[in-house]
Formats: structure tokens, C-alpha cells, sequence
């Protein structure tokens, strides 16, 4: 059974409070249609249940979520999977800035683009490795101060050089992968080209599949295609900048 | 080397009549200030803090400490403090890393500040005899309460009111961190704030399971690096804060070495052991008033509404109209932290010349607040330097609901502010983390003494407000006519809203 609430005119606390008590009450298929910008939707919602969005909505979507798999039909606002500690979000579309801030755990696929700092302070601990897949492209500070976990940046239909500058700057753990070349002036403070072997390939290999079921896409060209890892230049750069009193 | 070594900075001299070789200075001193040769204790003063340690475990009383007389020529421009520092730079090239607070000799206002007391026409209260009201709600307040009255009579409240914490004292314990501070140092403060019916806040370090237990008394920390945050996190806590800024180093983030992030440590922050925690100046995610309140209102929204959100920000220069940017933000309570706060480890630079004083950014916040009419929906909290409870009583004065104490709460524990919190050696078990020195600090015996000193100041401030002719502690909030400044200059009068002595 699959419940439908419609969000038309709804603030995003009773449409917040009409999806937990459903959550609550043992729903696990929750359709909610004509989302106009509500934010905080399935903000620190635990549990497996999958909710499908229809329409945008708007900031900090699946916020401290733990569990839930989230749908949008559509675009979203900035930072989808703010501080998330587990689940998937699949995004129908763009997203705006700062998507997967400091997300803990889960994944999160973004059909088209995404904005400014995507991917910002990721970080990882024991099992949770959080990833960002983006199918599009990113603007600058992508994975900037990231502290663990993967972005994946296939750029379909762009093959020119990543030209967005800031790339990682601050990167102290986890790896950005971005299809193609990279303009290497566009990495930043503490981030570094590394080596591209197998055993890489095969970490995101299976994301590159997941991405394609999700969105229609074939996976061949996109597994074959070559990537450029970047990773920390060292897991502490800040060590050398002080000096004690 | 150029510069060559600066002289000593202390002299620790033993009484050998009165020394019988125990050892237990040796013992006590992760600093390897003494060491035994053969049957003997010698001392190596250069590696002295004055943390005191050896001094206090000596059972015979044998050891002094003098700070050492500064052999530079004397110059009131170039101190010793300043020469040093550069000596320092030009070997390293470095930033230099300092712990505690502000060290400048700038006069502290709250000492300028005089409070009044009663004589004949309007006689003081005696606490002893007369309730006093010392219990302190945080949190917003309605601005008007609406009734309804029922069929049989009885009177309904029909306005809602919205979480707030219960303080059975105007005095919490500000935010320091488990990483920052040993955990046997962060339980003593739990049990302490939780013995005086008050509350303590997590720091940015995520919260131990051993603190479970005093989840009641905590506000959970949400910092930019958002370290050991998660929906279970936020729902423990009795209220949650967003750092923004620190007294110790406004504008700028944290910093934890990955050498101190050890396996607990990586737990309770939730990243890789060794791993740096970095929490960079800006949240990401905040751009603008408009997106602090999105997250304000994210995390009451995470939490169902059931938590009040404070915002903790630096007092810098237009310190009051960010504070009622906050006000309008849904926050519930802001924190304004001053120049004089402490903090494990910050930029010397930063800690020493950056920010503005508690009370007058208190002050400036207050009337702000009222002058556009949301005084009261939001709370102020005042921290940075607060000494002891005629600080605590005059920030109330000029305008706080409530203060955090941080270093006062560590005193009372056993730290002797020798400010090397950075180096991981304190020797009372408090700014480390090695396993033998965090023992040494007892979390029963020390959270006893914390709440010993927050009763003790909390019947202190209620003999002040006794003496001024007030009984209850929000007539004591923003009432400068109890205060009166000396040796204060016009325009500080004019920022803080005080009369001069004798008018």
C-alpha cells in the first residue's frame, strides 16, 4: 500500500510531521506530490522506508537521515544529504550547492548537475563511506575539506577538460574521481593527481552501475571511460603550519 | 643558530634540608622538569611550566618555583614576551600555537564596574530569611500569555510555549570537547553541572557513552566539522548549540592533530583514527543570517521541535546586529563568547588581539535587542573570563540571562591555567589524553568540586542581589542601575549603558 500526501500549500513541519507518524506507523512506500520548495524534507528520519518526491523541494533534503531511500522527479535545492548518516537520495535532475555537506554515511546520485562545494567535508568512519555520483558537472570547491568517502563526477556529454577551480582544497582523507582530464590548475591547497589502478576502478565501478539503473544510462562507455583520482597530498596539512608558544 | 635559546622562563629550586628523595616530583612531571641522578633529584627548570604539579604532591614542602627574572635589557615597548615570539618565528616560520585565554595586561571592566547595595530608605534582603529566586529558564519567552477560561471555571493557558532548559542557577559550563579535555575531565564536569542543576555543553567532539548518563545536563555542540553528529546526538542532548565563533579565536575554525585523535577519541568524533579533525571558520551550509536560520530551524525540525537551539558567536566589533540577525533566526538563546574566553589551543595572534570584551559586547547586545523589541524572544549568555560570581552577578547586570564558566570550572578541578593545554602533558589529568595522567584526575572527587563552586557563587550572587534590594534574578537581568563605573571613560559608559560612580 502506498501512501500519497499531497503537499500542496503545506508548510514543511506538518508535511515533516505527516511523513514521520506515517514512518511510525509502519508505512515503507510514501508518494508525496506537488512539493513546492518545502525543505527539511525526511530530515533526521530513520528507518527503511522509500519516499518518492514529486516536484522540488527545497533545502536540506534528507538532513541527518539515517535509513530512508528518497526520490525526487525533479530538481532540487542546495545541500541534499546535509550531515547524512545513511541512505540513498536520487535526484531526478539538478541540485543546487553544497549537496552531501559533511554526509557520515549513504549515497546520494544526482542525475544533471550540481552547484557550488558539492561533496564539502565528507567524511567516513568504520562502515560508513558515504558517496556523491554525479552524472553532470560540479562548479568549484568540489570535495573541498573532504575527510573521507567518494565523488564521482561522470560529465556525460562533456568532454573538454574539468575547468572549476578550488578542487579539494583542505582534502585530508577519502577520493574525488572526475571522468576525463583536469585542468591542473584548478586543484587546490593539499589536494594531488594519484594513480589510477585496478583496484580503483573496481571501487567505483559498482557506483558507476547504480548510477545507470537509476537513470537509463549504459554503464559500458562509462566504466571504460579514464578518470582522474584525486586524493589528499597528506592526511595532515596542517602539520607543518604552527609552532608552539 | 642566530638567536641562539631564550633564557628560562621559570626557576624551581629544591630545599634539600627539607627534600627526603621520594621521587614523586619526578614522578609527577611529564615535562621532565626533575629526574634522578643516582640517589639524587636534579631539576632542569627550562622545561617548567608552572603547572604546579610538583609543588603540590611534595609532602614535605620542598619545592618553590619563582618566575625567572627576564635578563633582556628592559624596554616598555619590547618585552620579553614580544622578543621571544619573534626569536620563535625567525627559527620556524611558523604560526604559533598558545592555549588558555588572552594573556595582554588590558584591564578587565567587570573590575571597573561597581554593584550597589542597599541602606535605609529601601532595605537590602536577607537571604537567609527571604526566598530568593535564583532559578533561570532559557529559551524564548512569549511576548504576552492568552487564558481561556473552562466550563467549570478553571483557567487554561492557550498560549504555546516553546522548550526552554531549567537552571537552578544563572551558571552553566561552557563547551569543551572530549579530545580537547580527557574524558575523567569531562565526566567530573557532568557530574558537577549535574549536582548543581545545571547544564554543560559537549564541545565539537561528539558525546562518550560514559556522558549517557548525564545527557539530561548537556547541549550538544554542532561546529562546522559537525565531528561525532548524528540524529541519535541530537536528540540525547538537552538543547544543541551551533558554533559559529569562539572567544579564544574569532573567525577562525578548530583544529584537533590527528596524534590526538586516539581510538575513543575517533569514536565519539566519528572519523578515522589519527585522522586531522578540522572544522574550518564557516559552516558550509551558512552564508547569511537566512541559511543559520535554515540550519537552526533543520535541527528543530531533526529534533521535532523538543530541543531549544542556541548560537554561540564571538563578541567582535558589530557583535550586536549579528546577535539580532540570530534573534530572528528561531534561535532560542545566543551565545556571546568574549576576548577573554580560553580554549585548548588557538593562534597566539588570534587569542591575544582578536575579539572584544564580554561585557561590553553584552551590554551592546542587550540593548540592541531591546531597542528593537525581540529582547525577549530569545536568551543572552555571556562567557569568556568570567572569575567568580561578581563577574557572574554583573553580566547579569549588563544584560545575560545566564554565563558559561569554562576555565573557572577547570580551576576548580586542579588546573593551574599554565596554558600549555596544546602540548597533551597537563599533569592534573585535564587537557590530555595519555592514559596515566588522565587518571590522575578523579571524576567523583572533581565533579564534587565543580559543584561546590557553582553553589558556592550561586549563594554568592544571591547575597549580591540581597544587598542590591532584589530577589529575584530577572530583576537582577539588564538592570544597570545597579551598576556604576570607576575609572571607566565616557564613551565605555556610553557602550555599556552605566552611570558613573556618584551619579
Amino acid at each position: 500500500m502506498v501512501l500519497r500526501i499531497d503537499a500542496t500549500g503545506l508548510h514543511y513541519t506538518p508535511l515533516n510531521r505527516q511523513v514521520r507518524a506515517a514512518v511510525r506507523d509502519g508505512e515503507t512506500e510514501i508518494v508525496i506530490d506537488n512539493v513546492l520548495g518545502q525543505r527539511f524534507i525526511a530530515d533526521g528520519l530513520c528507518g527503511e522506508v522509500r519516499i518518492t518526491v514529486n516536484g522540488v523541494p527545497g533545502g536540506d533534503l534528507g538532513m541527518f537521515m539515517r535509513g530512508p531511500t528518497v526520490i525526487v522527479n525533479g530538481n532540487a535545492d542546495h545541500a541534499p544529504g546535509n550531515t547524512m548518516d545513511g541512505g540513498t537520495i536520487i535526484i531526478h535532475g539538478s541540485a543546487g550547492d553544497a549537496v552531501a555537506h559533511s554526509m557520515r554515511g549513504g549515497r546520494v546520485f544526482v542525475r544533471d548537475d550540481i552547484g557550488y562545494r558539492g561533496g564539502i567535508h565528507m567524511k567516513e568512519y568504520e562502515e560508513k563511506r558515504p558517496c556523491l555520483v554525479v552524472g553532470g558537472s560540479a562548479r568549484s570547491y568540489l570535495g573541498e575539506y573532504m575527510a573521507g568517502g567518494i565523488v564521482l563526477l561522470l560529465r556525460l556529454g562533456d568532454t573538454g577538460p574539468f575547468v572549476e577551480r578550488g578542487i579539494a582544497s583542505g582534502i585530508h582523507g577519502g577520493e574525488v574521481y572526475i571522468r576525463g582530464e583536469v585542468d591542473p590548475g584548478c586543484l587546490a591547497i593539499g589536494a594531488k593527481v594519484l594513480p589510477l589502478d585496478e583496484e580503483r576502478r573496481a571501487r567505483i565501478r559498482p557506483l558507476i552501475e547504480e548510477f545507470c539503473r537509476y537513470f537509463g544510462e549504459d554503464p559500458a562507455p562509462l566504466i571504460a571511460a579514464d578518470y582522474t583520482r584525486i586524493g589528499p597530498a597528506s592526511a595532515r596539512p596542517f602539520a607543518g603550519k604552527y609552532v608552539w608558544e | 643558530m642566530a638567536v641562539g635559546s631564550v633564557p628560562l622562563r621559570y626557576r624551581i629550586t629544591i630545599d634539600r634540608d627539607r627534600c627526603m628523595e621520594c621521587g614523586r616530583c619526578v614522578e609527577n612531571c611529564p615535562y621532565g622538569t626533575f629526574r634522578w641522578e643516582g640517589d639524587r633529584i636534579v631539576v632542569d627548570s627550562r622545561n617548567c611550566t608552572a603547572c604546579h604539579r610538583c609543588i603540590a604532591m611534595c609532602p614535605r614542602d620542598a619545592i618553590s618555583l619563582a618566575e625567572y627574572p627576564c635578563d633582556y635589557r628592559s624596554h616598555p615597548l619590547w618585552t620579553r614576551d614580544a622578543r621571544e615570539a619573534i626569536y620563535n618565528q625567525a627559527r620556524s616560520g611558523k604560526i604559533i600555537l598558545a592555549g588558555m585565554g588572552n594573556v595582554q595586561p588590558l584591564p578587565p571592566i567587570f573590575d571597573s564596574l561597581l554593584l550597589d547595595a542597599c541602606q535605609v530608605t529601601n532595605p537590602s534582603i536577607d537571604p537567609l530569611r527571604e526566598p530568593m529566586e535564583l532559578r533561570t529558564y532559557i529559551g524564548k519567552k512569549p511576548s504576552k500569555l492568552e487564558f481561556s477560561r473552562t466550563p467549570d471555571g478553571d483557567v487554561d493557558l492557550r498560549t504555546e510555549l516553546t522548550p526552554n532548559l531549567m537552571l537552578e542557577t544563572p551558571i552553566m559550563i561552557g563547551h569543551m570537547s572530549y579530545g580537547a579535555i580527557s574524558l575523567n575531565a569531562q565526566l567530573a564536569l557532568a557530574k558537577g553541572a549535574h549536582g548543581a542543576g545545571t547544564f554543560l555543553g559537549t564541545g565539537e567532539g561528539g558525546m562518550h557513552p560514559a556522558i549517557f548518563p548525564y545527557q539530561d545536563n548537556m547541549i550538544v555542540q554542532v561546529a562546522s566539522g559537525r565531528f561525532g553528529v548524528d540524529v541519535d546526538y541530537l536528540n540525547r542532548g538537552a538543547a544543541i548549540e551551533i558554533k559559529i565563533g569562539q572567544g579564544a579565536k574569532p573567525g577562525i575554525g578548530g583544529h584537533l592533530p590527528g596524534e590526538k585523535v586516539c581510538a575513543d577519541v575517533s569514536c565519539t568524533r566519528m572519523i578515522p583514527m589519527g585522522s586531522d579533525a578540522i572544522s574550518p571558520a564557516p559552516h558550509h551550509d551558512i552564508y547569511s543570517i537566512e541559511d543559520l536560520a535554515q540550519l537552526v530551524r533543520s535541527l528543530k525540525e531533526a529534533t521535532e521541535w523538543k530541543k531549544p537551539v542556541f548560537v554561540k558567536i564571538a563578541a567582535v566589533h558589530n557583535v550586536a546586529a549579528i546577535a539580532a540577525g540570530i534573534a530572528r533566526s528561531s534561535a532560542d538563546a545566543v551565545v556571546v563568547d568574549g576576548f577573554r574566553g580560553g580554549t585548548g589551543a588557538a593562534p597566539k595572534v588570534f587569542r591575544d588581539h582578536v575579539g572584544i570584551p564580554i561585557e561590553a559586547a553584552i551590554s551592546a547586545v542587550d540593548q540592541k535587542l531591546r531597542n528593537q523589541g525581540v529582547r525577549n524572544e530569545i536568551s543572552v549568555v555571556a562567557s569568556g573570563g568570567i572569575r567568580n560570581a561578581a563577574d557572574v552577578t554583573k553580566a547579569i547586570a549588563l544584560g545575560a540571562d545566564a554565563v558559561y564558566i569554562g576555565t573557572a570550572a577547570l580551576v576548580a578541578m586542579g588546573c593551574r591555567v599554565c596554558g600549555n593545554c596544546y602540548r597533551g602533558l597537563c599533569p592534573w589529568g585535564i587537557a590530555t589524553q595519555r592514559p596515566d595522567l588522565v587518571a590522575r584526575l578523579d571524576p567523583e572527587k572533581e565533579g564534587e568540586h565543580v559543584a561546590n563552586l557553582i553553589h558556592a557563587w550561586t549563594m554568592e550572587v544571591s547575597e549580591l542581589m540581597g544587598a542590591a534590594g532584589i530577589n529575584a534574578i530577572e530583576s537582577l537581568r539588564g538592570n544597570r542601575d545597579r551598576l556604576r563605573g570607576y575609572l571607566l571613560d565616557e564613551g565605555m559608559l556610553k557602550v555599556l549603558d552605566v552611570k558613573p560612580v556618584g551619579a
